[in-house]
């Protein structure tokens, strides 16, 4: 796990100051969508190995949902950006 | 006791002599002794007993890999177990015990496990201790336990205290040897910030067992220009343990753990997280041991290190030494012993032709290895096996060499694999890694010149790549000239146990065995073995396991690979771990702003979480808790009480898109809440389970209060969050977390408005504050502004009044003064719990992740107008409409003598127990004093069309069985006469 986010409002920071909500690359259905999507929605989830994005928390720091793009190999840290910046994929 | 101090020579000041105890014996050294230099110059050499067969052990190393003198140190809750004396500082009235051993380490009774020694080889506890299987926990595994084993920990408290802290650097270095002194100097000189890093206690690292005037004058230079440059950091007595990801590298570093005298404000370790823009790792090689029968006798010792104890502390390894090696290093040792005016008796190397040029006075025997050491407790001869022919050499010391390995543990705890190098006969790391550089011995050089050149070289690239262009190389790049011989991984025709892993006493046929039996991977034969899993992580053993395992499979060690190097290089200690971290700051309390209150009337109080709530309030007389909350019950049912909520969740919500946003996280209807009123909501989780509830009140148009269950408060604001800014950041919408900023006092009862409106300014009356009222109001003529909500958990005619916190105990003391002509009463939450279940109402006990809102009889709060909110997708799915959910329902003892517990399932009446008859189960219950029976609710398959349903109450924990009745979850006015009041 990175020991740094380099948080877009705060800059680097330790990670123990977020906290982790998972796969940011699914989008929330429409209300209509179905079942099998809001099922996949709820509960599937893909568990890549390399490029990952996820939803953090700048939990202890500036209380805003980042969208953290890392590698589940290496632990690289590729991209962060606020999730108010991505609301399609969010 | 051969083992000796010289009158002359090393750096050690005679001048300050340090007083110590070794197992109650008073000994002494000097200040620039280790503890382990100090037991040698007082001809300590035994100082252990070894972990499965007792043998006795002595001082194998100088520095981290020491497998065997491992000591006890300190008294009390200072008590170390596990210290390698090789790094231990020696300190005035250090106190030192050595481990394993009973009833001496002289005499150990536990060394008749060398005789048993047949049924203790490899995997031993597979094949040995089978029989009778029931013998094993019982038995066998308590009796090997008791006997294998190290120091024992203390259970008294460590009296220190330990901190953490980060440094930030352009650079790190890690090691003060040749190659991290020249890289540091480098560095240094550019400006950039550079941090020096080293686990000794004095920088120099292998420069300070050299006795050449050019080398100790170029250590005093180069530490003298590093000290006076301000961007330069050098910490001493400082391990690095770990490289983590970011490139943050983890190090302890030992602050006053060399003294008794502990000063109480400072930490006594630091454990540091060091971010570097890059790092050169100069952590030098390990010398190997070689493996002979004998090879553990105390007395025999690496080479290296009885060159190290002879140059910087003066300590000589006995009378006649004896020197096998495959390496140069054992002829430095056996120069610089005869320099010392000390006798070497042979110098047996294992080449055919030994390459070195040998001007000493000591014969040198070549093709030569050692068979065996005589002497158990100390070596007495060696029996040297040369050209066909065998000979006993006497001798009472043996220093070894089996080459050397460079210490990489930390490039390759970010997952690189080691490669092994046929030219170098060692396991190098990956040269090219991220924020990485290795320097020095530690990248496979061998002489002294050609590492200080490569420490300075590898700067250079490293910091014109942070910028600094003006590095320029602080020492001149040199050709290696070491020579490197091909390991001797075992001497073959060994006599008596040779030793691959000292601290896990394993030997050579354990090896064998692991083979022969299949298990010839390397992380098989580890594990098998347990070769490489002591506190000492193999450091000295590793190589040499690969190297046996490789001949035996005759394949080179490139096929055999290595295991997995993970932190921590070294052992830490749990107090570094723990840092700040314990007693009561291991986790903060959090207390409400009526604490103060609540404990000035007597109050008992309960941990929730972080919070201490009041629990009951206690009078004099009253014997239980039951009595304490009957009576507040009946109270505040029949007058008033007052009680504290303010550890509830309380979010400010501010926007123009406020109202519609908290339509999208409740299930119910939002909207159109009017200004002035609260609601009750409930909050569903994206698979249609309630996640929590509250009352939400509108303040204004564009301004909500929420409040959250106490329990729930972080996880909503999270949620909230979530939802705002990842799901709808296109809706203007903001919130607070007010927690803290609001004592919140309920004020309960049919004589509440009395009491209250004696506090309000304004008229509170039903018609002009009806149920369900929320606004500001004004307080004591208008010294205060709070809030008023007229919301009710217990049934009665009740209000919530919201003060800012540094007013609540004022508050509540106004509130108990003009409530007392009308018999209020203070109430925790036992009470509160009561009047809930009274009520019907429900709590985290009930919403339990297992209920939709239909479960609890909410099915008509959940809108259907609604187009979209949390949870809605989810909640028409098959099993959530099934007829046989478990819901919601009351249930009571058919006697009222008897009762149950909660948590007890529900059976039909006279129904055999078991999961298939299994109906539901209470989820909370209580003694209810207006109905003078127990009471419960519980969720029940179809539990509301069984109202009147006899059933049985099962506890199979107590192998309880209650005759019960299922019945309306509300217990008490069920008209709601009294809340409309």
């Amino acid at each position: 796990m990175a020991s740094l986010i380099a948080c877009p409002h705060c800059g680097p920071r330790p990670k123990e100051e977020f906290t982790i909500r998972g796969d940011a690359g699914i989008a929330r259905p429409l209300p209509d969508a179905g079942e099998d999507e809001w099922h996949a929605y709820v509960y599937l989830r893909d568990n890549p190995r390399g490029r990952h994005k996820e939803h953090w928390h700048h939990t202890s720091g500036c209380r805003r949902w980042l969208v953290v793009e890392r590698d589940t190999m290496t632990h690289a840290i590729y991209t962060v950006t606020d999730a108010s910046a991505q609301g399609e994929t969010a | 006791m051969s083992s000796y101090r010289l009158s002359k020579g090393g750096n050690i000041d005679r001048a300050k002599p340090l007083d110590f105890t070794f197992d109650g014996k008073p000994m002494q050294g000097f200040v620039g002794d280790t503890l382990a230099s100090a037991l040698l110059a007082n001809g300590r050499q035994l100082v252990g007993r070894s972990f499965k067969y007792h043998r006795p052990r002595g001082i194998l190393t100088a520095g981290a890999a020491e497998p065997n003198a491992l000591v006890t140190i300190g008294e009390g809750g200072r008590t170390e177990a596990n210290s390698r004396a090789t790094l231990v500082e020696l300190y005035n009235g250090l106190t030192a015990k050595s481990q394993n051993r009973w009833p001496s380490v002289d005499f150990d009774l536990g060394a008749v496990n060398s005789l048993l020694s047949p049924f203790l080889s490899a995997g031993f506890y597979y094949k040995t201790f089978m029989w009778p299987a029931a013998f094993w926990e019982k038995v066998y595994e308590p009796i090997i336990r008791k006997a294998a084993g190290l120091g024992r920990a203390t259970y008294e408290a460590d009296p220190d205290s330990y901190e953490k802290c980060w440094a930030h650097c352009d650079l790190l270095v890690i090691g003060a040897g040749p190659a991290g002194l020249a890289a540091a100097l480098t560095a240094g000189r550019t400006g950039a910030r550079i941090i020096l890093v080293d686990e000794g206690f004095t920088p120099g690292g292998s420069l300070l067992s050299e006795t050449e005037q050019d080398a100790t004058n170029l250590l005093a230079q180069t530490i003298a220009e590093l000290d006076s440059l301000p961007n330069v950091r050098i910490f001493s007595r400082t391990t690095v343990f770990g490289w983590y990801d970011g490139n943050v590298f983890g190090a302890v570093e030992s602050v006053q753990k060399n003294t008794v005298t502990v000063d109480p404000n400072r930490p006594v370790e630091r454990l540091w997280r060091i971010a570097a823009k890059h790092a050169i790792l100069a952590s030098g090689a390990e010398e190997r041991p070689l493996v002979f029968g004998g090879n553990d006798v105390p007395g025999v010792m690496m080479a290296g290190a009885m060159r190290s104890y002879l140059n910087r502390q003066a300590v000589a390894p006995g009378h006649s030494t004896v020197i096998f090696t495959n390496d140069a290093s054992g002829y430095a040792t056996a120069r610089d012993l005869e320099a010392a005016g000390l006798h070497v008796a042979a110098i047996i190397d294992s080449r055919p032709d030994a390459p070195q040029k040998w001007t000493g006075s000591a014969r040198v025997l070549t093709n030569a290895v050692v068979l065996d050491v005589k002497g158990g407790r100390a070596v007495k001869s060696v029996e040297v096996f040369s050209n066909g022919r065998t000979e006993t050499i006497p001798a009472d010391a043996l220093g070894m060499s089996g080459g050397w390995s460079p210490i990489i543990h930390l490039a390759c705890h970010r997952g690189a694999k080691p490669v092994w190098s046929d030219a170098k006969s060692a396991f190098l790391a990956p040269e090219k890694q991220e924020g990485l550089t290795l320097a020095g011995s530690a990248a496979g050089l061998g002489s002294f010149e050609a590492c200080l050149g490569d420490g300075a070289a590898k700067a250079v690239p490293a910091l014109e790549a942070l910028g600094f262009s003006n590095a320029s190389a602080a020492f001149a790049a040199t050709s290696d000239n070491a020579i490197v011989s091909k390991p001797l991984w075992r001497v073959q025709g060994s006599k008596g146990k040779a030793f691959v892993d000292y601290q896990n006493d394993v030997h050579l046929k354990d090896l064998g065995l692991a083979v022969s039996e299949g298990y010839v991977h390397v992380e098989l034969a580890k594990r098998y073995t347990t070769n490489g899993m002591a506190t000492d992580q193999g450091k000295l053993s590793n190589i040499n396991a690969i190297g046996i395992l490789a001949e035996a499979r005759k394949v080179s060690p490139a096929d055999v690979g290595t295991t997995t190097f993970r932190p921590f290089y070294t052992p830490l200690s749990f107090g570094a771990l723990t840092g700040a971290s314990k007693g009561k700051h291991f986790q903060p309390v959090r207390k409400s702003p009526l604490h103060d209150w609540a404990k000035k009337n007597g109050a008992v109080f309960v941990e929730t979480g972080l919070w201490y709530r009041s629990s009951w309030f206690p009078k004099a007389g009253e014997t239980t808790w039951r009595e304490s909350v009957d009576r507040e019950v009946l109270n505040v049912r029949k007058n008033a009480g007052i009680c504290d909520v303010s550890t509830l969740g309380k979010i400010e919500i501010h926007g123009k898109d406020a109202a519609e946003f908290l339509n999208r996280v409740y299930c119910n209807a939002f909207l159109k809440l009017p200004v002035g009123k609260a609601r009750y909501g409930l909050m569903l989780r994206e698979d249609g389970m309630i996640y929590d509830d509250g009352t939400t009140s509108r303040l204004g148009e564009n301004h909500f209060f929420m409040t959250t269950t106490t329990a729930y408060a972080a996880g909503v604001m999270n949620h909230l969050e979530f939802c705002a800014q990842a799901l709808w950041p296109d809706l203007d919408v903001q919130f607070a977390s007010s927690t803290d900023q609001w004592a919140q006092i309920a004020v309960v009862g049919p004589k509440s408005r009395t009491i209250l409106q004696a506090l309000v300014d304004e008229d509170i009356s039903d018609a002009a504050f009806p149920f369900l009222g929320a606004k500001e109001v004004s307080l004591f003529g208008g010294k205060l502004t709070g809030r008023l909500f007229r919301i009710s958990f217990s049934g009665e005619l009740a209000y919530e009044l919201a003060v800012p916190a540094g007013y609540g105990e004022a508050v509540a003391d106004a509130i108990m003064e003009a409530g007392a002509p009308h018999g209020i009463c203070p109430y925790g939450v036992e009470a509160l719990g009561v009047m809930r279940i009274e009520k019907g109402h429900v709590t985290h006990s009930e919403i339990n992740g297992t209920v939709i809102p239909s479960d609890l009889g909410f099915a008509k709060m959940v809108s259907t107008a609604k187009p979209d909110f949390i949870g809605k997708a989810m909640l028409s799915r098959e099993g959530m409409v099934a007829a046989d959910r478990l819901s919601l329902v009351g249930v009571k003892p058919i006697d009222p003598a008897t009762t149950f517990k909660t948590g007890s399932h529900i059976l039909a009446k006279g129904a055999t127990p078991s999961l298939a008859n299994d109906q539901g189960y209470v989820s909370s219950s209580c003694y209810s004093p207006n109905l003078g029976s127990t009471i419960g609710l519980a969720l029940v398959k179809r539990g509301p069309q069984r109202h009147g349903e006899r059933v049985t109450v099962w506890n199979d924990l107590k192998n309880e069985y209650t005759e019960a009745e299922l019945c309306s979850p509300v217990f008490f006015d069920p008209e709601n006469g009294k809340l409309h009041g």
